[in-house]
């Protein structure tokens, strides 16, 4: 295999007249594509692989190539041993090669399904999309995938490149026919802007001199083009931005706000304003090691300071005031899914944008969408790989621009809490109302008074179980014991709030979740008057008792299970509704066609099969006597 | 206003990142080796936190079989800068007099390097180690996080690493679980030169061709830096005009045959040049895959 031909890297200028550009872009396509063959050949051919690097490709090729004699570029690029050994790409990597004009970042992402967590990572820092199609196949499903997620990120440039001619004889008909498909399939999308270029990267093809192969094609070369496509918007076009990462205080005289500039530029003595806050101020100096600047730009990490003297710290967005960013508390976000366990509505994560980091919940899912129809599906929560759209809602205010406006005031990742792994990424779309507008009004007298009052702690005793276990039986009988001694107490049971509270929801998995968290908030403001709350409800899902407790202080949700075998509730069938389950009358019916979670370590467990509802009561008194919720004495007091 | 050049855009975003774990971190440090990329580093940290003074120290884990112009560029660099400097030996991995030469060297380098490493983050209890490693290194490379996730007995485990998005690092851990940090991920060894002459960042002299005295030994010119080197049998130290593309151990480290003696001479023969940087370095030609193995050990 010659070498001789480099007509890129070698001259790479010393102290170029012009200084080169960066272009960061994507490579999609899948197994069979030729992508990394495609990558390989364009490091190849820039002069990036070295004499070494060669000469362990040849061996590579020999050992585990599928060219035969042929170096097989695709090895060049396939890098942890795993991978090597199934023949696939798994996770993004990073590829780089320069031109005279352009340095170059590839990231190169796979292509079979499960990797849309990959693409969505490698599409995010990108500006171009290369699309590759294998010219025998053309638009395939795989391929609207694709282009749907480089839409989604926000790409606008896309770089069709039809791979394999050599196998469709250079026909240029096929070429055509394959450009007309995918256009008309890119406008449905929002992507304009696509330049189809037939090539083989197998033979170098179009990939840097113009292929003798296809003289009916008069288009730039891959190379050529990613050399000359003019850049995004620039950043600089935009409002100015600077989330603040670290305010630099190295003596008493010096306060400076350093952090990188993603939008807009920044000239000493603008007028900015500090979000969430919305504080006014002025530039007064930009600071650099070489000295003070009058202005600075879009991409560049400089260090500010401020005419007048507020409290700024890392978190904070600095803004042009006269075009300032949003400020809410409640989203619709797009959200891409990228861990195994599910994204649930109602769940609490962290929430970085920028250099903010807070707690966010999921409020609902409005829909998920299937990346290959493009449909929009209901949904509840998202799965691995899953995208959707739902409304996010924050613990505090966040300055915001919706993401197609600004990917650095727009984009977020979500982090759980507890691995600390970076489990979603998403995409702010737009503010939702509530918010800012609502507060927090605060009383003077509190929950521990109005309790004092009563002479009693507030609380709840949470009562689940499987419909006709007895649950209501024995809170009523509980309830009658607490009155007689003097206690103030509120039965929530299950049935009656279905009559008012939650009329309206069905008993679908989803109307569940709704009813359980109506009657979390009712109980919650009962404790919040001082009561002993009784609920007595199936409760069926393990998650939503676990919401329930952690909404609530230490100590005030108190989990009763009232155990009984299925067998033992649908003999008994107080109300007949097994019965009608079993025919088939009723549907989500828990214990038949619906699940039960029982608890896995509730405060107080009543065997139904041992218990009699008069025992299982008393045994409840006096957990609360012996919990500290009613003094023990209290029933002798006249 | 015009765009920004590659070089203006690679030294935004690392002077983000410095910065970004610098906030987030509870004890970070920098993992200083002396050589081009590390000086590129520092250079980037003090711009960082400027007019600030660095706001962590400098860490060299000593394997004691450095070349001596390192030693003593690293002090003076110290010593000019005001840096806080920790130097770290593994003393119980010299007393098991292990050597660099012949069939040890790879324990050698595991002890005094890979172990060593942890040694002296566990001592200091640093949670967050910026290094200058580089993605275009080597293949295993190229996926390598900016910020890379490390268990509490400092393993790299490929499924732990968390998906990178944006300018968004994820810098949460466990108690006892460490970062490290790479924030010249997207730079090439061309961009690290460049920068270098940009910015006229000092470098050890040995980078620069001069005459020095040098053995050939299995294909590589090595450098008879004092006499600890033993000769073998018809090994006759020669002057030759050489310089290194990297810095490691002096037995370790093969030197090429150069002219180059300022930077821009440098840029030009690194231009033509038809091997990659690590081909000099003797300890990186075992295997397939060998720096993936060794990351998952912890070395860095």
């Amino acid at each position: 295999m010659a070498v001789e031909s480099a007509p890129f890297g070698a001259a790479a200028p010393l102290a170029p007249a012009a200084p080169q550009q960066l272009l960061r872009f994507i490579t999609c396509g899948s197994v069979d594509d030729g992508k990394s063959t495609l990558i390989g050949r364009l490091l190849y051919e820039s002069r990036q692989v070295f004499d070494d690097q060669l000469a362990m490709l040849e061996t590579d090729s020999k050992r585990d190539g599928t060219q035969g004699d042929e170096l097989d570029f695709a090895l060049l690029v396939d890098g942890l041993s795993a991978e090597r050994e199934q023949g696939i790409t798994i996770d993004v990597a990073y590829r780089f090669f320069a031109t005279e004009r352009r340095k170059f970042i590839v990231a190169d992402t796979p292509g079979h399904e499960q990797y849309t967590r990959n693409m969505v990572t490698g599409a995010s820092t990108a500006e171009l999309a290369i699309i590759l199609i294998d010219a025998r196949k053309g638009v395939l499903t795989q391929t609207r995938r694709h282009s749907y997620l480089v839409s989604l990120l926000g790409i606008r440039r896309i770089v069709l490149a039809i791979n394999k001619m050599d196998l469709v004889d250079y026909s240029r008909e096929t070429f055509q026919r394959i450009e007309r498909a995918y256009v008309d399939f890119a406008a449905q999308i929002g992507l304009a802007d696509v330049v189809a270029i037939p090539v083989s990267a197998l033979r170098g093809d179009n990939i840097i001199e113009p292929a003798v192969t296809m003289p009916w094609y008069r288009g730039p070369t891959l190379m050529a083009h990613l050399e000359r496509v003019p850049l995004d918007e620039p950043l600089k076009a935009r409002p100015f931005r600077m989330p603040v990462q670290w305010v630099n205080r190295p003596n008493p005289e010096f306060r400076g706000f350093a952090g990188l500039i993603v939008g807009g530029g920044v000239c000493v003595g603008d007028s900015i304003r500090v979000l969430p806050a919305g504080l006014a101020t002025r530039v007064a100096r930009i600071v650099t090691p070489q000295g003070d600047r009058t202005e600075a730009l879009a991409g560049q990490s400089v260090t500010l300071t401020l005419e007048d003297e507020i409290d700024i710290s890392r978190g904070d967005l600095l803004v042009a005031a006269d075009s300032p960013a949003g400020v809410a508390e409640r989203f619709e976000a797009t959200i891409v899914w990228m861990s195994g366990e599910p994204m649930l509505s109602g769940r609490p994560y962290l929430f970085k944008c920028g250099t903010r980091t807070v707690t966010a919940d999921i409020e609902r899912v409005e829909y998920k969408i299937n990346v290959n129809t493009l449909e929009r599906h209901p949904a509840q929560r998202l799965e691995l790989n899953e995208i959707g759209l739902a409304t996010v809602r924050l613990d505090q205010p966040l300055a915001f621009d919706p993401y197609l406006e600004n990917r650095d005031t727009g984009g977020f990742i979500l982090i759980d809490r507890f691995s600390n792994n970076t489990v979603g990424a998403g995409m702010l779309q737009g503010a939702l109302p509530t918010g800012s507008s609502l507060h927090w009004q605060s009383l003077d007298v509190d929950k521990a008074r109005r309790a004092a009052q009563k002479n009693q702690q507030a609380c709840v005793l949470w009562l689940t179980g499987l419909s006709g276990a007895g649950k209501s039986t024995i809170a009523n009988l509980v309830e009658k014991k607490l009155v007689g001694l003097g206690r103030h107490t509120y039965l929530l049971d299950g049935d009656n709030v279905r009559h008012g509270l939650s009329r309206d929801l069905g008993f679908d998995e989803a109307g569940r979740v709704e009813n359980v968290r109506r009657v979390v908030e009712v109980t919650r403001l009962m404790i919040d008057a001082g009561l002993i709350v009784l609920v007595s409800l199936i409760s069926p899902y393990r998650a939503d008792r676990s919401r329930a407790r952690s909404l609530l202080a230490d100590g005030e949700f108190i989990e009763v299970f009232i155990d009984t075998a299925l067998a033992d509730a649908e003999r008994r069938d107080p109300k007949g509704l097994y019965r009608r389950a079993r025919k088939g009358e009723l549907r989500h019916f828990t214990g038949i066609d619906s699940p039960y979670e029982a608890p896995e370590s509730p405060e107080i467990r009543i065997d139904t099969a041992r218990t009699s509802a008069e025992q299982a009561a008393e045994q409840i008194v006096s957990y609360l006597r012996n919990a500290g919720i009613i003094g023990r004495d209290w029933a002798f007091i006249p | 206003m015009s765009e920004l050049s590659h070089l203006a855009r690679l030294e935004a975003e690392s002077i983000h990142i410095l910065r970004e774990v610098y906030a987030e971190a509870e004890r970070p440090v920098l993992l200083y080796s002396i050589g081009k990329d590390s000086s590129v580093l520092l250079h980037l940290a003090l711009k960082a936190f400027y007019p600030a003074r660095l706001p962590f120290p400098l860490l060299h884990v000593d394997t004691t079989w450095k070349f001596r112009e390192m030693i003593a560029f690293r002090d003076q660099t110290a010593e000019r800068l005001g840096l806080d400097l920790i130097v770290h030996v593994n003393t119980e991995g010299l007393a098991l007099g292990l050597s660099p030469f012949g069939p040890g060297a790879s324990t050698h380098t595991d002890v005094m390097k890979t172990q060593a490493l942890r040694q002296a983050l566990d001592l200091h209890r640093f949670d967050a180690a910026f290094g200058g490693a580089r993605r275009d290194e080597e293949k295993s490379r190229a996926k390598e996080r900016v910020v890379s996730i490390r268990s509490a007995q400092h393993r790299w485990d490929p499924k732990r690493q968390r998906p990178e998005l944006w300018r968004l690092y994820n810098t949460r851990k466990a108690a006892g679980e460490s970062l490290r940090v790479f924030p010249l991920s997207n730079w090439t060894e061309l961009d690290v030169w460049q920068y270098i002459l940009q910015e006229q960042i000092p470098i050890v002299p040995l980078y620069y061709a001069r005459e020095r005295p040098v053995v050939e030994r299995d294909g590589a010119l090595i450098m008879v830096d004092d006499e600890r080197l033993p000769l073998r049998a018809g090994e006759q130290p020669q002057l030759r005009k050489v310089r290194f593309r990297t810095l490691g151990c002096y037995p370790l480290t093969g030197a090429i045959d150069s002219d180059a003696d300022t930077l821009p001479a440098i840029i030009r023969e690194m231009l033509a040049a038809r091997t990659s940087e690590r081909q000099g370095r003797v300890i990186d030609q075992d295997g397939i895959a060998s720096m993936e193995k060794k990351k998952r050990e912890g070395y860095f």
